[in-house]
Formats: structure tokens, sequence, C-alpha cells
């Protein structure tokens, strides 16, 4: 029996609905020994910015039950090196190349970003990120910065997906800048996922990438002090699968377009939840450091589940979850 | 550079040295033909969820197909691995990172000056082994037998921590000691052992190799600075990928963040900013 891989998100076509998660997987580079790239549905860059950024202080990760914490403070090389030194080694495995952004300081970023990738051909979607934990989104300048009693400053963090307003606004201006297909991906660190999930959609997102990462924190008991410099960073990895699994069922009753579900997948089973929890397409994160070649695992996994329960095709697991 | 392998590989024997101290090694032909000294293995200790990243280990020494490392009970991932059986399989990947810059030396006089603090005469020794190998073919006749042009410093709290003594010194290595409470050799900590050595040979054209403790580490690259002599320094970080992917485990450069995975986790001493 011949089974249907292929899904659709805006106008990319995917052969499969595996692609690998912003931030956890290089530039792809990094894994061209463990497995035959070309194998991948999509490949997501790490977050680029307009300017090189050099990140946080470490340490930035540690470990958790069952996942980790990081704080990397979206260190990459700015959009030029990017273009010059990244993209044509991305372009040479000739797979889907989804390309994540963020802004540092005014949204406008996120327009003149898209300006530049608009004009680049082999890249197939633009994913705005707008939900990253470990850097200060532009609204959060506006907002009083909280003293605390330890020797660091927290400062709110206020992500512009916390926000539906903020929301609409910025994938508005963005969607008026581009053709391409836009996903974007929101924090799971809201009340109501659903709410923000539309906003994406009315301002024109073709797509939402379901979870970035839980804000969290770890103690080191013998020096008291926070396991990570930035104190704060965000827990991926198993440890967060039921929320991610949570929240891409709640957006998938209220919100007709495509989500790319992740967190906490780390092999077929897992990868399977997502599906039938209303997950188009799935994007593996911390799984890649665990099992390097765990993406291309899923794929053969899927495929076999697939047969043995006679199902022609992905699409029709999609949101097949049953009351 | 050269490819890096994910593969399951036999455990052939998993020991107790001493103390919390233990040597494990796997088959794995294919990552012991190409390792160089400094780089580094990533161990899957557990095929469940917790521990749930992999473990970084030095390549400690190798034997044919066989990877030696050598480890400390310091935690529950180095807790389980202490656990695993010989026969069983482990999921490893290797070999990372760069590795020493050993240059064969013409004249093959050159001293090398090992300094290791703690656990980091892990991968010295492997360091050693392959000094060796180079240095045997540019001595002449009966010399090359016997003695390496190989220092060897070995820090410990006591004399208890002491390891790897004996396999430096089966190496044709002089092995000099410094313990903090001075239950054996030198009294006090190894990098004033190596600015006392400093200043009574001659140590011009030198290059010092060490691997310990950070503060240890910082140590070394002052007194580096200070005689003029260049040291390589092996670095640890806490690291979720191992291979450059996550940029986790950086640490800062005078060419800014480099990966401990990737770049390092040897850097030229003079390099860190500490
Ligand atoms: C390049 C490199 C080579 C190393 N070589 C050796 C070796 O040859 N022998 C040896 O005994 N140890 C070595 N270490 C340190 C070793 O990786 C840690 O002792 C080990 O990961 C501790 O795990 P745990 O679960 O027992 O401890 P826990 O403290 O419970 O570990 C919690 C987390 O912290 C990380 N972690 C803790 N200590 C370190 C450390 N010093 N460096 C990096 N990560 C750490 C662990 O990997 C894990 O993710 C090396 C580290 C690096 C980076
Ligand atoms: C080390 C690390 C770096 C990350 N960097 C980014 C990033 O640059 N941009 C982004 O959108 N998400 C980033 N993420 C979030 C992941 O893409 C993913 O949304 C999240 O980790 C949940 O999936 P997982 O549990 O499979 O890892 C990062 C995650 C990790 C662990």
């Amino acid at each position: 029996m011949k089974t249907g891989l292929t899904i659709n998100i805006g106008k990319l076509k995917l052969k499969n609905p595996v692609m690998v998660a912003s931030g956890t997987f290089g530039y792809a580079e990094e894994f061209r020994d463990f497995m035959d790239l070309r194998k991948l549905g999509a490949v997501v860059t790490k977050t680029i910015t307009l300017n090189p950024r050099k990140g946080n202080l470490p340490p930035r990760t540690c470990e958790t039950p069952a996942g980790m914490l990081n704080s990397i403070g979206l260190e990459n090389p700015g959009l030029e090196a990017f273009i010059n030194e990244k993209l044509p080694i991305l372009r040479k495995i000739g797979i889907p190349i989804i390309v994540s952004i963020a802004s540092e300081d005014t949204p406008e970023e996120f327009i003149e970003l898209t300006r530049h990738l608009e004009k680049i051909k082999e890249v197939a979607a633009i994913e705005l990120n707008i939900s990253c934990p470990n850097i200060k989104s532009p609204q959060s300048t506006v907002q009083s910065r909280q003293k605390s009693r330890g020797p660091w400053t927290v400062d709110r963090r206020q992500m512009i997906s916390q926000d539906p307003k903020a929301t609409y606004e910025v994938v508005k201006s963005v969607r008026k800048v581009t053709n391409k297909t836009l996903i974007t991906k929101l924090s799971p660190n809201v009340t109501d996922i659903t709410e923000i999930a539309l906003a994406a959609k009315a301002a024109g997102s073709d797509c939402i990438a379901l979870v970035n990462t839980i804000t969290g924190m770890c103690v080191d008991i013998e020096t008291r002090r926070p396991k990570i410099a930035a104190a704060t960073g965000g827990l991926s990895g198993p440890a967060i699968r039921p929320v991610a699994i949570r929240m891409i069922w709640e957006a998938y009753q209220k919100v007709k377009i495509p989500i790319i579900g992740m967190g906490g997948i780390i092999d077929t089973l897992s990868a399977l939840e997502f599906f039938i929890a209303g997950a188009t397409a799935i994007s593996i994160g911390t799984g890649n450091f665990i099992n390097p070649k765990v993406s291309v695992e899923i794929i053969e996994g899927i495929k076999k589940y697939l047969v043995k329960n006679k199902i022609k095709d992905i699409k029709e697991l999609v949101g097949s979850l049953k009351e | 550079m050269g490819k890096i392998l994910q593969l399951k590989a036999k455990l052939i024997y998993n020991k107790r040295v001493s103390g919390r101290y233990l040597h494990l090694a796997v088959e794995a032909p294919k990552i012991a033909n190409v390792a160089k000294p400094g780089q580094f293995i990533e161990v899957r200790v557990s095929d469940g969820l917790e521990p749930f990243l992999r473990r970084p280990f030095s390549v400690h020494s190798i034997r044919g197909g066989q990877i030696e490392i050598l480890y400390e009970v310091f935690g529950r991932g180095t807790e389980v691995l202490s656990q695993r059986k010989p026969e069983e399989s482990l999921d490893i990947i290797g070999p990372l990172g760069n590795g020493f810059d050993y240059k064969p030396q013409a004249t093959g006089h050159r001293l090398q000056v090992l300094v290791a603090g703690g656990m980091g005469v892990a991968p010295l020794t492997f360091l050693a082994e392959r000094l060796k190998k180079l240095q045997a073919p540019c001595l002449s006749g009966r010399q090359a037998s016997s003695k390496l042009q190989a220092l060897v410093l070995i820090g410990a709290k006591t004399k208890k921590e002491i390891l790897c003594e004996k396999e430096f010194q089966n190496l044709g290595c002089e092995v000099k000691i410094a313990t903090d409470d001075g239950s054996r050799g030198f009294k006090g900590y190894v990098s004033n052992l190596l600015i006392k050595v400093l200043s009574t040979v001659d140590c011009r054209q030198s290059t010092i190799y060490a691997c310990g403790p950070k503060p240890m580490l910082k140590e070394i690259a002052r007194v580096s600075k200070k005689y003029n002599i260049p040291a390589q320094i092996s670095l640890e970080e806490h690291m979720a990928c191992g291979i450059g992917a996550c940029l986790g485990c950086v640490v800062n450069t005078k060419n800014g963040y480099q990966r401990v995975c990737k770049e390092g986790p040897v850097f030229d001493a003079e390099k860190i900013i500490w």
C-alpha cells in the first residue's frame, strides 16, 4: 500500500510532515554526518536577527527531569552572514528552507528582515519567532523593570505572542511585505492559546507553530544560585509534551489553519500524538540532541504506523482524536 | 574535519579503579581509529528519559579498536553509567571536538609539559600515548626506547585521588605530584608546582597541555603568559547536543563566544577571556 505523506502549508508543499525545530538543528550542516538530510520534510533555521547577536552569558543550559532549560539568547551571525555563509550550504541540501526570524528592538526589524528574505528564491517560508523567552521583546522596553532581591534584575520579558494585539500587529505588518508562506511561532506561556492563534490567523498567518519553550528555572542548592546564568530559561523536551499536546488540541478546534506541532517529540509514538491532537506537521527539537538521526527514524516510523493501521494518507490522522 | 559517528558500541568493561573512579571501555573501531587526543565522546548513559542528555567524556586511551574513558561518579548520570555491564551496548557519538595540536618535532627534544588537575588526567594519558608514538621514530637508536620528553604534573586533593601515575610512567614520562594537603609530593596547587618546575628546568620551546578545574586552568593561563610558554587547555562546559547545534556550551574568547564542543574543548590559553 502506498501511504500519502505530503502535506500543504500555505503555498508550501512538503514531501513529508517531519521537520526540525529552530535552534536545535543549527544550520543543518551539524547533522550531515548522522543522516541523509534530503529525507527531511523541511528544515527550520536557528532564529536570525538583523544584526549579529552574541547571545547570553554561559552557563546557558541545564538538564531537568525529562528535559532541559536553555537561555541561548538567540546567538546568531545576523542576516548578512546568514545569507552569505549559511544559506549556500542549506540550499545545496535541496529541501525547503524555513527561515526563523526575530526582532531585537522594534517590530520594524521583522519587516526589514522579511523584505530581504522575500527576494531569496530558496527561502520557502518565513517563521516569525515572536515567542523567544530569552530576549527582551520590543514590548518589554516600555515595561518597568522589576528589581529583585538577587544580584540580577528580573525583567518581565513580555513576548509579542503573549499579547493578541501585538501579535496581530506584527503578523499583519509582515504579511504586507511577503507572498511567501508565513508561519507564526507561539509561546505556551499564555492563559489562552486560542486567542493568540486567532489573532495570528486574522492577521494573515498561513500557519501557527506550537509550542516554543515554557519559561522555567532551576536552583543549585550548593551555591543557592540559579543553574543558568540568565536565571530563567526555556524548558523543552518530553517534560513539556502534555502541555504542547493540550495547546495544539485547543488551537486545532478553534483555528482552521495548519498547525506545526512540537514540544518533547523524541520518537514515533510521541510524534503520532501530535497529529491525532491536530498538528498537520511536526517539528523535532531537543530530541535531536538525544538522538541526532531521530527525525528520519520518525519518518519511517510514521509510514509503518499508517500501513499497519490501513491509513492511506497522513491527513486522515490529523485531528482524528476521538471523544 | 573527520566524520562524526553515532553507534551502538559493545561495552567491554566498566571497572572501579579506586574510590569514585572507573575505567570503561567500548568496542568502537571506527571512532578509535580516527580519534585524536583531547577529543571526546558523548555517551547516552541510559535508554530512558532519566538521565536525559548525553554525557561528555574525554578519550582516555585507545587500544586497538577499543576506546577507554576514565570517569568519576559525580552525579546521577555517571552513577547510572557505573551500573552498566559488559556485553551491553552503549550509544555513543564521536569523535567530537578539536583535540590538542601536538606537532611532530623535528628534533624530538622539546619538552612537553602536561598538567592535570583531578579528573584532568583523562585526556592527557591519550596525549602521552600519541606523543610517545611520535617521538619514537624521531630518536635514534637506543635512546628511542628510554625516556619520553614529557613531564607530567598531577594535582589532586589528597594522595588517594592521584590518578594515572603508573600509566604516565609506563609511557616513559617523568611524573611529579602535587597534593592540596601535602600527603604526597609538592604541597599546594599543581599550578604552583608548575611555577616551581618552570624556574628549574629549561622550558624554552616547550608547550604546556593542561586539563582540570577552571580556576586551575585560569592560573595556568596566567603562568603561561608570564613565562611566555604557549599553553593549550581543555575546557568543560555544560553541553546539550555536543555537536555544535545548540550553542549551549560556549566560552568567552577573544574571538567572541566559541563552542566548547566544536571550536574546543582545547583552546589556546591566551585566547580565553576569564
Ligand atoms: C569535553 C568534556 C570532557 C569531559 N571528560 C570527562 C572525563 O574524561 N571524565 C570525567 O569524569 N568527566 C569528564 N567530563 C565531565 C563529565 O561530563 C561530567 O562529570 C558528567 O557529565 C557529570 O554527569 P552527572 O550526571 O554524573 O552529574 P550531574 O551534575 O548530575 O549532571 C547534570 C548535568 O550537568 C552536566 N555536567 C555536570 N558536570 C559537568 C562538567 N564538569 N562538564 C560538563 N557538563 C557537566 C551533565 O552533563 C548533565 O547534563 C567532561 C566534560 C566535558 C565537557
Ligand atoms: C537549545 C535550544 C535553542 C532554541 N532556539 C530557538 C530559536 O532560536 N528560535 C525558536 O523559535 N525556537 C528555539 N527553540 C525552541 C524549539 O524550537 C522548540 O520550540 C522547543 O524546544 C520545543 O520543542 P522540543 O521540546 O522538541 O525541543 C530552542 C530550543 C532549544 C532547546
